[in-house]
C-alpha cells in the first residue's frame, strides 16, 4: 500500500479521544499510524477507540502490553507496533515514536519536509551513562547492573532495600558484548533502516532477555541498541518533553499556547486532556511563521524556573507552604540588612545622618521594650507591620524575616543595644545577610548623660554590661556568620571616621566617597571621672576601653589616609 | 514514644470519626441530590447560616472554577437561604437546628458528609465568604489542579486565608446580592503574618493580617488562625479536626517544605467585611456560637463601635493570583 514516508508509533493509555484527534489528524494527513492500546485499558473504552478510528485506511492497531511505568512491557508494545508498521507500510522511512498525550505544534508537512532534508538522520537522545544528570534517585549506570524485581511506585521501600542489599554485597550483572548503556528520551524518530536492524538483530533474543530486567528499559533500550547500527544519530529528541525534579513530565496547559507557538517544535508533550484551546489550535494546517530550528530555550527556562522554586525557594520567605527547618533556609532572611549597636548613644543625629549618607531606610531600636522604633516612627509599616511590641515580642524572628522580605530592595538599617528584646541576637549572629556593628560599652553614655540616683545608674550599667558582654561572645562564636565590627568606645571616640567610613563604605559600595559631613558626637567631657564613679562604688565598666579619668580624647584630629577592610 | 504518638493520634482520629457518625442525627436532608455526583466530581462542603445574600455570587464562583455539586449544611437559616439552595440543581442540602459549636463548628456534620460523599473525590471546604485562589486559576479550571495533584501524588493543598476588607467603614458601601463581594473589600495587609509550627499535628499555625493588628494586639496568642487546608483527595479514614486548620492522619498536614524549597500553594480570600459584618456580629455575641467563646467577635464590636478602619497606608489592593504570588503568600511551587 502506498503511504506517506512519515509513520507514527502511538502508545496509548488514558485520554484516548484526544488520542483518537491526534491519530486522526497524522492519519488524515497521509501519515500512517500504528497505535497500542495499554492492555490495562477497559474493553468499552478501547471498543470506542476502535470505532472512532475505523473509517481511516491507513490506522492500524497493534498486540496489546500491560504498561506498569518503568517496565518492559513499554518496550514490548514498542517493538510489535514497530514491526507492523514497518511490515505494512512500506513506504515509510521515518518512524516517529509518541504518546497519547503528544500534539504536533507545527504542521506535519514541515516535519516531513524537515526529515525529507535529513533522510539517513535518527533523531534519538542518546548519552552515555557518565554523561547524564537528569536520572531519578541517582541511578543510572547501575540501572544495568542490578536487579529490580520490585515496582519503584508501589514497594519503593523494598525497591530502595533491595537496591542497597545489592550495592552492599557488590552484586553487578553482566552487560551483554557489544553493549555500551546509553541513556535518554523515550521519544525518538528513527529510520526504517536503523529501526529494522534493532527489531532484525539476530542476537535480539538474548539482548531482549537482558533488557528486560533492566529498569525504565524505554529510556535505555532503543537509546543503547541504536549506537550499534545506526552511523548518523542526532542525539537529541524531536519531542519536546520536560520533567520536574521528581522525573515526570510537566503538563501543557492553554496558557502555554504562545511559548509553545514560540518554541518551533514539531510535537509536544505532555498536554491535559482538557486543554481544548490548545488541541484547537495546533491541529491545523497553518504553517508557522519561518521554517526554524525547534528551539525550546524559553521553555527550559520556564520549567528550570519551575524546579528551583521547588527545590530551593525564594531566600528569607516563611510561608504557608514554605517553613523551612533551620539552617536550610537557603538564606535566613531577604536580604542584606545593618545593625548598628551604641552608634545613637555616641551620635546625636546618626539616623538621620546615616540614611541621608547612604540612601537606606534608618529604623530606631526596632526592639525597643515599649515599641518598634520604625523609620519616621511610623505606627505601622510596609506590608502593614505594627509597630506593637507585644506582637513583635510574640514571634519576633517573624517579624524580622517579614520586614526584610516586605522591604526586598531597600537596604535596612537598624538600632540594636542591650536595652533592646536580645531573643534575636542569636538568629542575626548566625546570619551572613546581618553586617553587625558595635560600639562596646556605649550604653554607658545614656547613663552618663541621665539625671537619675547613681546607684539606679549603677545597677542598670551592671545589667548592660552582662547583656552586651553576652551578645559580644556570641558574634566571637565559631557558629557566627554574621560580617562582625567591634571598636570599644574609647577606640572609636578617638577617631570615629575610620570606622564610620568602612561601615558605610560596606553599605553602600557604589558610592565609594570620602564622608564630608560627619555626625554630631555627644559632648564627653567628664565620661572618664564618671567610669571611675562606677568603679568606685564596685562595679567594674570593661567593654568600654580604656578611659583615662580626667583627658578629653578629642583632642587628636583624625588620621588622614583610607581605611582599608581587611578579613 | 513516636509509636506512643501515633496511636494517641489514631485513637484522636477515630474518635472525631464516631463523633461525626453520631452527629449525623442531627442533620436532616432538605434536598438530596448526591445521585447527580459523578464517580470523579469535585465537590464542595460548606457549613452556613443566614448568608442568602452572599450565596448567588458564591455559586456562580465556584462553578466558574468547576465544582461539580455542592453539598450545603444549614444551620436554622431563616433568611430564605435554604429554600434557595434548595433550587439548585447541583447542591444538596441538610438542614439542623443543632448547636453549632457543639458540633465542633459544623466540623462533625461536614466530617460525617465527606466520609459518606467524598471518599475517593476531590473535596473543596469553604465556607460562604471564602474564595479559593491557586496558581494559574485565571486560566486554567480547578480539574487541571486536581489533575495535577493527583499525578504529583499530592493529597491535600493548602490555602492560607487572606482578610480582604475596604477602605473606609465597612458599611461605607452596601454589598447587593449577586454582586462580587471582592469590588468592595479588595485591600489586604502583605506582609505580617507570622508561623508557629505545631508538633503534635505537624501543621503551622498562621496568624497575623488586619484582624491581629487591629484587634488581638494585646493577645496576639488569641489571634484567629488563618492556616487551612481546604481542599483534599478525601478518603472515609480522614477528619478535619478543628474547622479545615488541621487534618488526621498528620500527613495530610505536611502542606510546607523544610528543606527550603517552595510546594504549591493557595488562598481562601476571605470577604468577611462587608456593611453585612455589623449585624452578624451582633447576631453571633448574642448567640455565642463561636471560637473561644466568641473571643473575636467580642474584641470587633468593641473596636467597631468606634469608627472602624482596617485600612492604612500599607494596605495592598487586590489585583490577582500573579500579585499574592510574587508577595509571598502562596506559591506556584513546581507547577508551570
Amino acid at each position: 500500500m502506498k503511504s506517506g514516508s512519515l509513520g507514527f508509533v502511538m502508545l496509548c493509555h488514558t485520554a484516548l479521544d484526544r488520542a483518537a484527534q491526534v491519530a486522526r489528524h497524522w492519519a488524515e494527513r497521509d501519515c500512517p499510524v500504528v497505535i497500542h492500546v495499554d492492555k490495562r485499558v477497559g474493553r468499552k473504552a478501547h471498543a470506542r477507540l476502535l470505532k472512532q478510528l475505523e473509517d481511516l485506511g491507513n490506522v492500524r492497531f497493534s498486540r496489546r502490553h500491560s504498561c506498569e511505568w518503568g517496565t518492559w512491557g513499554l518496550i514490548a508494545a514498542t517493538q510489535d507496533a514497530s514491526e507492523v508498521i514497518l511490515a505494512e507500510f512500506p513506504g515509510v522511512r521515518h518512524v516517529y515514536l509518541a504518546s497519547g498525550a503528544c500534539l504536533p505544534l507545527r504542521p506535519v508537512g514541515e516535519l516531513i519536509r524537515y526529515l525529507d532534508a535529513r533522510p539517513r538522520t535518527d533523531f534519538i537522545e542518546s548519552v552515555t551513562t557518565e554523561d547524564v544528570g537528569w536520572t531519578v534517585g541517582g541511578l543510572d549506570v547501575e540501572r544495568f547492573t542490578l536487579r529490580f524485581p520490585f515496582s519503584w511506585r508501589k514497594q519503593r521501600r523494598l525497591f530502595d532495600w533491595y537496591v542497597r542489599v545489592q550495592r552492599r554485597v557488590g552484586f553487578r550483572r553482566k552487560v551483554p558484548a557489544g553493549v555500551v548503556p546509553h541513556l535518554g528520551s523515550q521519544w525518538w524518530c528513527l529510520t526504517r533502516q536503523t529501526l529494522s536492524a534493532i527489531l532484525e538483530n539476530p542476537d535480539r533474543d538474548e539482548i531482549d532477555r537482558y533488557f528486560r530486567r533492566v529498569w525504565i528499559p524505554d529510556e535505555s533500550y532503543f537509546q543503547t541498541l541504536v549506537r550499534q547500527v545506526s552511523p548518523n544519530v542526532e542525539s537529541r529528541s524531536l519531542t519536546l518533553s520536560k520533567f520536574d525534579f521528581q522525573g515526570k513530565p510537566h503538563i501543557f496547559y492553554d496558557d502555554h499556547l504562545q511559548i509553545l507557538r514560540r518554541s518551533d517544535c514539531f510535537v509536544a508533550r505532555k498536554i491535559w486532556p482538557h486543554a481544548d484551546k490548545l488541541y484547537r489550535n495546533f491541529l491545523t494546517d497553518n504553517a508557522s511563521a519561518q521554517a526554524a530550528e525547534p528551539n525550546p530555550g524559553k521553555i527550559d527556562r520556564l520549567f528550570s524556573k519551575a524546579v528551583e522554586r521547588r527545590t530551593k525557594g525564594r531566600a528569607g520567605l516563611y510561608m504557608q507552604s514554605r517553613y523551612p527547618n533551620e539552617n536550610w533556609e537557603n538564606g535566613r532572611t531577604a536580604a542584606p540588612y545593618a545593625v548598628f549597636e551604641g552608634f545613637t548613644d555616641v551620635f546625636e543625629n546618626f539616623e538621620v545622618w546615616l540614611g541621608k549618607t547612604t540612601g537606606t531606610r534608618v529604623h530606631g531600636h526596632l526592639f525597643a521594650p515599649d515599641r518598634v522604633e520604625f523609620a519616621g516612627r511610623e505606627t505601622v509599616y510596609n506590608g502593614a507591620l505594627s509597630d506593637s511590641a507585644t506582637l513583635r515580642d510574640y514571634t519576633p524572628k517573624g517579624f524580622l524575616t517579614n520586614l526584610l522580605w516586605n522591604t526586598r530592595g531597600e537596604r535596612q538599617c537598624l538600632q540594636f543595644g542591650p536595652g533592646d528584646n536580645q531573643a534575636l541576637a542569636t538568629f542575626m549572629a548566625g546570619d551572613p545577610n546581618a553586617q553587625i556593628s558595635v560600639i562596646s560599652g556605649a550604653w554607658a553614655v545614656p547613663l552618663f548623660h541621665s539625671n537619675r540616683n547613681f546607684s539606679d545608674i549603677r545597677r542598670e550599667a551592671a545589667q548592660l554590661q552582662k547583656i552586651e558582654a553576652e551578645f559580644l561572645a556570641m558574634l566571637r562564636s565559631p557558629w557566627a556568620k554574621a560580617r562582625v565590627r567591634v571598636w570599644t568606645l574609647a577606640e572609636f571616640v578617638e577617631n570615629p571616621m575610620e570606622p564610620l567610613q568602612t561601615v558605610v563604605d560596606e553599605i553602600s559600595p557604589r558610592s565609594m566617597r570620602r564622608l564630608t559631613e560627619v555626625p554630631r558626637l555627644t559632648d564627653l567631657s567628664g565620661f572618664g571621672q564618671f567610669l571611675q564613679n562606677l568603679r568606685n562604688q564596685g562595679m567594674q565598666p570593661v567593654l568600654m576601653g580604656e578611659f583615662p579619668v580626667n583627658d578629653d580624647l578629642r583632642g587628636n584630629p583624625p588620621r588622614r589616609g583610607r581605611p582599608y577592610l581587611v578579613n | 514514644m513516636k509509636l506512643l504518638s501515633q496511636y494517641v493520634l489514631r485513637l484522636a482520629r477515630k474518635r472525631w470519626l464516631v463523633r461525626a457518625m453520631r452527629k449525623r442525627r442531627e442533620l436532616q436532608p432538605v434536598v438530596d441530590r448526591t445521585n447527580l455526583i459523578s464517580r470523579d466530581g469535585i465537590l464542595l462542603f460548606s457549613t452556613l447560616r443566614n448568608e442568602k445574600i452572599r450565596l448567588p455570587f458564591f455559586l456562580r464562583y465556584y462553578r466558574d472554577l468547576g465544582v461539580n455539586h455542592f453539598l450545603f449544611v444549614d444551620n436554622d437559616s431563616d433568611d430564605g437561604g435554604r429554600e434557595y439552595l434548595a433550587q439548585q440543581p447541583d447542591v444538596s442540602v441538610w438542614t439542623t437546628s443543632a448547636s453549632y459549636k457543639r458540633a465542633r463548628f459544623g466540623a462533625d456534620w461536614l466530617n460525617w458528609l465527606q466520609r459518606k460523599y467524598g471518599h475517593g473525590h476531590w473535596t473543596l471546604v469553604v465556607d460562604a465568604d471564602e474564595f479559593f485562589v491557586y496558581p494559574f486559576c485565571d486560566t486554567r479550571p480547578l480539574r487541571a489542579l486536581t489533575d495535577w495533584l493527583d499525578a504529583s501524588s499530592i493529597k491535600s493543598f493548602s490555602a492560607m486565608l487572606l482578610d480582604m476588607y475596604p477602605k473606609g467603614p465597612f458599611d461605607a458601601q452596601p454589598y447587593s446580592e449577586g454582586q462580587d463581594p471582592l469590588e468592595i473589600a479588595n485591600w489586604f495587609d502583605s506582609g505580617n503574618y507570622v508561623i508557629n509550627r505545631n508538633r503534635k499535628f505537624g501543621n503551622l499555625w498562621i496568624q497575623g493580617g488586619p484582624r491581629m493588628r487591629m484587634f488581638f494586639a494585646d493577645a496576639p496568642e488569641r489571634a484567629p488562625a488563618l492556616n487551612k487546608v481546604p481542599l483534599v483527595k478525601w478518603h472515609r479514614s480522614y477528619a478535619y479536626v478543628s474547622s479545615t486548620h488541621s487534618l488526621l492522619p498528620r500527613g495530610l498536614n505536611q502542606v510546607y517544605d523544610e528543606w527550603g524549597g517552595e510546594k504549591a500553594s493557595g488562598v481562601l480570600l476571605h470577604a468577611k467585611f462587608l456593611d453585612t459584618f455589623g449585624t452578624k456580629a451582633a447576631e453571633e455575641m448574642a448567640r455565642r456560637q463561636h471560637y473561644a467563646n466568641s473571643h473575636e467577635y467580642r474584641a470587633y464590636s468593641q473596636v467597631i463601635g468606634t469608627e472602624p478602619d482596617l485600612w492604612c497606608k500599607w494596605s495592598e489592593k487586590y489585583i490577582n493570583w500573579r500579585q499574592l504570588e510574587i508577595l509571598g503568600l502562596m506559591s506556584k511551587g513546581n507547577w508551570a
